[in-house]
């Protein structure tokens, strides 16, 4: 009786053992539980269906193309963890993720020492690939881009002469502000404010300091979640300042809990939105069928992240015959990949970014999501120093 | 500059005031508990988090039957405050009560016990919400009439909702006055808080007392946790822990075990949060800004237990042998 | 022959039996569970003396280093189970012994982890002027872990003072304050000075060259990879400083310090008459728990590369504290076992558990028993083990405190008083 959990145990992890030989899996890691799970689940559906789509072609080669979806929690603690389940599973060639680029940063030090390729959906932070590892790229843009594109607009074309800069105090949300503020301090507008929070619901303090500083932009650096509270409570407060914010604005939930206060209020994304590509239509419908969600923001990213992996193990595959490739061979093949992605064409530098990104700004006109696309910018804009 | 930062004083204050005004309610549960039990009871943050979901749950089922949002708030707040008030009398029947029959010494035994139902109440609701709606972050709907911006004198701009919170806050402090020093059960509840084994020779059953205390300062919480969610929007299942903790530090400020100890610490911590928040990035040149803003709470706290552990209010104990 | 003698010849081949289940399958990692629990029934049992200790050398020095190098996934847990068994270790003192409730212990685990991060790295670059750092990794990693134990035992001793003033649920409450006040300074520094790098976390981190063991391999006519190497390393450091932790335990316990706290614990006013200098004995019990969490957090961070505010939330310290309880209050057997139960739950059967359940999810796996039919594609994806740590450090706590308040084992002097009490009844 005392074995009866032990043995359920057992059964378990061997559930989770029973792929067979020839089994090659590329797993997603992103935060599948949390405040950010909407973003989370958004790439796992992207990357599920990328590899679904491809496993027939793996099929007749007699092998098992899998999907291994990981959850990170978003926290840098649990992504390393995960990170080393990953590289213990033999099977798994490639990895696809994360969401927070401080979750990224620590995880991908593991997945270099086993020469795991790696490729980011969303992780903006410059020094993802900054430090020149081999075996990890990303196909979304830069924040020392994205901050910068922001502040051009603001300044350039809302004509933003007093600014306030809010950030939510995590790796992506501060990178991303400190980025606009440089470039638009360099602009000459005036910051006349720049506050880190990790508050979640009573924004007062900064929001009676908006009165008194009277922006007429508020760029905030961080995530859907805190961001649409600060939108609602500053419109509630009387503050009529342009709201600006980065991709992570992108998403339903944004609106959802905004609300009517959503109407004006600007994101920049490298996440082109749907209308933007012809391809990313079609995949929409696919998406929609399979998953009876809609696809947002980053679930396109995923999709090509997981299109990356497939090309580069399918061109491996042909040139060396009846074999099946090392994690080495992978991130070799994946820094040589060069598709058509519904994202546009992808080929990676010798950093691991995207040889060319597109960035675009977004205006929700309505309080609908998503909201429609008012300029694409394509990297003209030099990384801020 | 100066005459702008100086112009601003009175929102300021009543920014504090509404904050304050929820930290008071919340504190007041504290405060009761620890008057009848001499126990820091750490999962009242999670009875008030239970309150702000209770709410949104009344929210999204009865938006599409009660059309007048001034109803549908009042049907919430009293929803809430008997759903916290049973969840508070639930923690103390399973797991406060067994221990208190078995007569224990460890002062850390009791104390344990609260962070731990604290804990779990947290992940329960997750996986309530969470099997519920698929998703355990949840929002207040917005209504027109409850935001609905009043202009008052010296620039000052109130909601109709933040009148209502302050309105009710009053109410509720009016009422648990009257309940505490005219009504018998108030009479009862002293007795207890005096001395249990004396007040049951008196013909008081310390248990149903200390039950119905449990409820009182759960219903509070309940109540403070719908006012909190209309204000502030966004409420989760792990909303309870920063006010809890601040509540608890209103609570000690105004003197433990004190009624109008804990109602006027809770305003007075709104007060120095919001101030603080407001004016430090001014007077340090955003060397310390906003950022430092949760932690006024635990200095004050830690501060005003070396120098006036009794409080404000509170009478100074000695350790008796 | 005798009870112990059968015991104790049986217990090696126990031993071996596990470890080689281990070896036979080294990527089922869930088989570290037995190794490990008979390892722990081996303190707990009468034994002879080179029956016991030949076992567990065997298991330490050998049995999972050589099946680590098959699957370093093992490696990575028992190091984490290392970290934490010290944590609860040094938790157990002020808990345990001393009978100060202190929320905020993660605080020194993260003084310890930025001593070590913030010199090891480029960080320091940031407010100290000529391009020294990030220091090698020999000879300052090992200075810099003793550092780390006096930093945080002073940090200990600077919060205690003040703290420890204060009754028992007050201390509770001041501790959690100021474990949130560390991390959010270590959140917040990163202006107008950049000491911690705020919320961005440092990175990388120096290690020690593990150079030498490259060497010893390759002598020994073994090929290692690197990363393996750095396992192993990190193993065996981790293996050492706990064993120097729990010798150090032992000894305080049984010392004069050791029966002040319990007597601390037992009545604080007694103990005060009988001439024991309260505060001073209790900012010792803070200072020392400290100082073990300071080591280890050197360690983490070089371990992780990695070090940001993240990793020490009050969520933390409620796991050393559930470690603790769950073993029992003031038994070093108890905090080891805690410790390895709670990491194990946490990061190796609950994820196994929710891997098993994405699976069936995935394929659509329809459990049949006749009278129930479920599809467990219809499964809610919020129902997932892994999520849920909150839900059972909660519920051990409260269990514990209701059921078997002493915890699994009970300390020695305990156990001693349940047994006379027991007897005065009988007579």
């Amino acid at each position: 009786m005392k074995n009866l959990p032990l043995t359920a145990l057992l059964l378990s992890s061997a559930l989770s053992a029973t792929v067979g030989a020839d089994t090659i899996k590329i797993a997603s890691v992103s935060p599948l539980s949390g405040s950010q799970a909407g973003l989370g689940e958004m790439i796992k559906l992207g990357a599920q269906l990328a590899i679904e789509e491809a496993s027939p072609w793996f099929k007749e080669k007699g092998i098992t193309l899998a999907f291994s979806p990981q959850d990170d929690q978003a926290s840098p603690d649990v992504g390393v963890a995960t990170a080393r389940r990953i590289v213990n599973d033999k099977e798994i060639l490639g990895v696809i993720g994360h969401l927070n680029s401080g979750v990224a940063i620590p995880a991908s030090e593991v997945y270099r020492e086993y020469q795991l390729a790696m490729v980011s959906p969303a992780n903006t932070n410059p020094q993802i690939t900054e430090r020149r590892y081999p075996n990890v790229n990303r196909i979304c843009g830069r924040d020392d881009v994205q901050g910068p594109v922001g502040a051009e607009f603001a300044v350039n074309e809302l004509g933003a002469k007093r600014i306030f800069v809010v950030h939510d105090k995590t790796t992506y949300g501060q990178g991303v502000a400190e980025a606009f503020r440089t470039r638009a301090l360099a602009l000459g507008a005036e910051v006349v404010g720049y506050d880190g929070t990790e508050e979640l619901s009573n924004f007062s303090s900064l929001i009676l300091r908006m009165r008194v500083m009277k922006p007429d932009v508020v760029y905030f650096g961080g995530i859907y979640d805190r961001g649409g509270v600060l939108l609602k409570q500053m419109r509630e407060r009387g503050i009529t300042a342009t709201y600006i914010g980065p991709d992570a604005m992108d998403s339903s939930e944004f609106v959802k809990i905004a609300q009517d206060a959503v109407v004006g209020a600007y994101y920049t994304t490298v996440a082109g939105p749907a209308d933007q590509f012809p391809a990313a239509r079609s995949f929409a419908e696919r998406f929609k069928t399979r998953f009876q969600k809609d696809a947002e923001s980053y679930a396109l990213y995923a999709y090509d992240c997981g299109n990356v992996f497939v090309a580069a193990l399918k061109d491996w595959m042909e040139k060396n015959p009846g074999k099946t490739p090392t994690r080495a061979d992978v991130a070799e093949a994946v820094r040589a990949v060069s598709i058509d992605g519904i994202t546009g064409a992808i080929a990676f530098d010798d950093k691991g970014d995207r040889v060319r990104s597109d960035y675009y700004i977004v205006k929700f006109e309505t309080a609908s999501y998503p909201g429609k696309t008012v300029k694409a910018i394509t990297q003209t804009i030099e990384p801020a120093p | 500059m100066d005459g702008a930062l100086l112009e601003i004083l009175p929102s300021i204050i009543l920014e504090g005031l509404l904050v304050g005004s929820v930290y008071a309610m919340i504190a007041l549960g504290y405060t009761m508990v620890y008057g009848v039990l001499g126990l820091i009871n750490f999962a009242h943050s999670e009875v008030f988090m239970i309150g702000a979901v209770t709410g949104v749950e009344v929210f999204r089922y009865l938006s599409p039957h009660i059309e007048n949002p001034f109803t549908l708030l009042v049907v919430a707040i009293v929803t809430a405050g008997f759903v916290s008030g049973a969840t508070a009398v639930t923690i103390e029947r399973l797991a406060y009560r067994p221990l208190r029959r078995r007569g224990y010494t460890n002062r850390l035994v009791p104390l344990i016990t609260a962070i731990g139902i604290s804990f779990f109440l947290q992940d329960l609701v997750r996986l309530i919400e969470g099997l519920w709606h698929g998703e355990f972050y949840m929002n207040y709907p917005s209504h027109a009439e409850l935001e609905h911006t009043l202009v008052l004198p010296l620039d000052m701009t109130l909601q109709v909702k933040g009148l209502i919170t302050i309105v009710v806050t009053l109410l509720m402090l009016a009422g648990l006055w009257f309940l505490v020093k005219r009504t018998r059960l108030g009479k009862a509840i002293r007795a207890v808080a005096q001395d249990a084994t004396t007040a049951s020779l008196m013909g008081v059953n310390p248990d149903s007392i200390i039950a119905r205390t449990f409820f009182i300062g759960g219903f509070l919480g309940g109540v403070a946790g719908v006012l909190f969610g209309v204000l502030y929007t966004q409420v989760n299942p792990f909303c309870g822990f920063i006010p809890g903790i601040k509540a608890f530090t209103a609570a000690v400020l105004g003197g433990i075990g004190s009624i109008p100890g804990a109602m006027i610490g809770g305003v007075i911590l709104g007060q120095l949060e919001t101030l603080g928040g407001f004016y430090l990035p001014f007077f340090t040149n955003g060397a310390v800004g906003t950022e430092y803003k949760d932690v006024f709470g635990f200095v004050i706290l830690v501060l005003l237990l070396l120098c006036r552990p009794q409080g404000i209010f509170g009478k100074a104990q000695k350790d008796k042998v | 022959m005798n009870r112990a003698s059968v015991q104790s010849f049986l217990y090696p081949l126990l031993t071996l039996a596990s470890v080689g289940l281990l070896w036979i399958f080294p990527d089922t990692t869930i088989l570290l569970v037995p190794v490990l629990g008979i390892l722990f029934a081996g303190t707990l049992i009468r034994l002879h003396r080179w029956s016991r200790w030949s076992s567990m050398a065997f298991v330490l020095l050998i049995g999972i280093p050589v099946a680590g190098l098959e699957n370093s996934f093992l490696f990575e847990l028992f190091i984490q189970i290392g970290i934490y068994a010290a944590l609860a270790l040094g938790l157990n003192i002020v808990v345990g012994m001393a009978g100060l409730l202190d929320l905020g212990y993660a605080a020194f685990f993260a003084i310890g982890a930025y001593t070590w991060a913030i010199f090891g790295s480029p960080q320091a670059n940031q407010f100290i002027e000529g391009g020294h750092f990030p220091l090698p990794g020999w000879p300052y990693f090992y200075l810099f872990m003793a550092l780390a134990v006096i930093t945080a035992a002073l940090v200990g001793v600077l919060i205690g003072l003040p703290a420890l003033r204060l009754r028992g649920d007050y201390l509770a409450i001041v501790t959690l304050g100021l474990g949130e006040v560390v991390r959010v300074l270590a959140n917040n520094l990163d202006h107008p000075v950049n000491i911690t790098n705020g919320p961005k976390g440092i990175s990388p981190v120096e290690r020690p060259p593990v150079d030498w063991i490259l060497a010893i391999t390759d002598r020994l006519g073994l090929t290692l990879q690197t990363n393996h190497a750095v396992a192993l390393f990190f193993y065996g450091l981790v293996l050492v400083v706990m064993l120097a932790i729990v010798l150090i335990n032992r000894r305080l316990d049984r010392s004069r310090f050791g029966r002040a706290w319990v007597a601390i614990r037992e009545d604080e006013i007694a103990a005060r008459s009988m001439g024991i200098p309260l505060l001073r004995t209790k900012v010792l019990a803070f200072a020392t728990g400290a100082a073990f969490s300071g080591v280890m957090g050197a360690i983490f961070s070089a371990k992780q590369l990695f070090v940001s505010p993240e990793s020490f939330t009050l969520l933390q310290s409620i796991t050393i504290l559930a470690m603790v309880i769950l073993g029992g209050m003031g038994s070093i057997q108890g905090a080891l076992l805690g410790a390895a139960a709670v990491t194990l739950l946490n990061i190796e059967v609950l994820k196994s558990l929710s891997e098993g359940l994405n699976h069936l999810r995935q394929t659509g796996f329809v459990l049949d028993l006749g009278f129930i039919k479920y599809n467990f594609a219809n499964l809610s994806s919020q129902l997932e083990p892994a999520k849920y740590e909150r839900m059972i450090f909660g519920l051990i706590m409260v269990l514990m405190m209701i059921f078997r308040p002493a915890g699994l084992i009970p300390e020695t002097r305990h156990k001693l008083e349940l047994e006379a009490r027991r007897k005065g009844k009988a007579s």
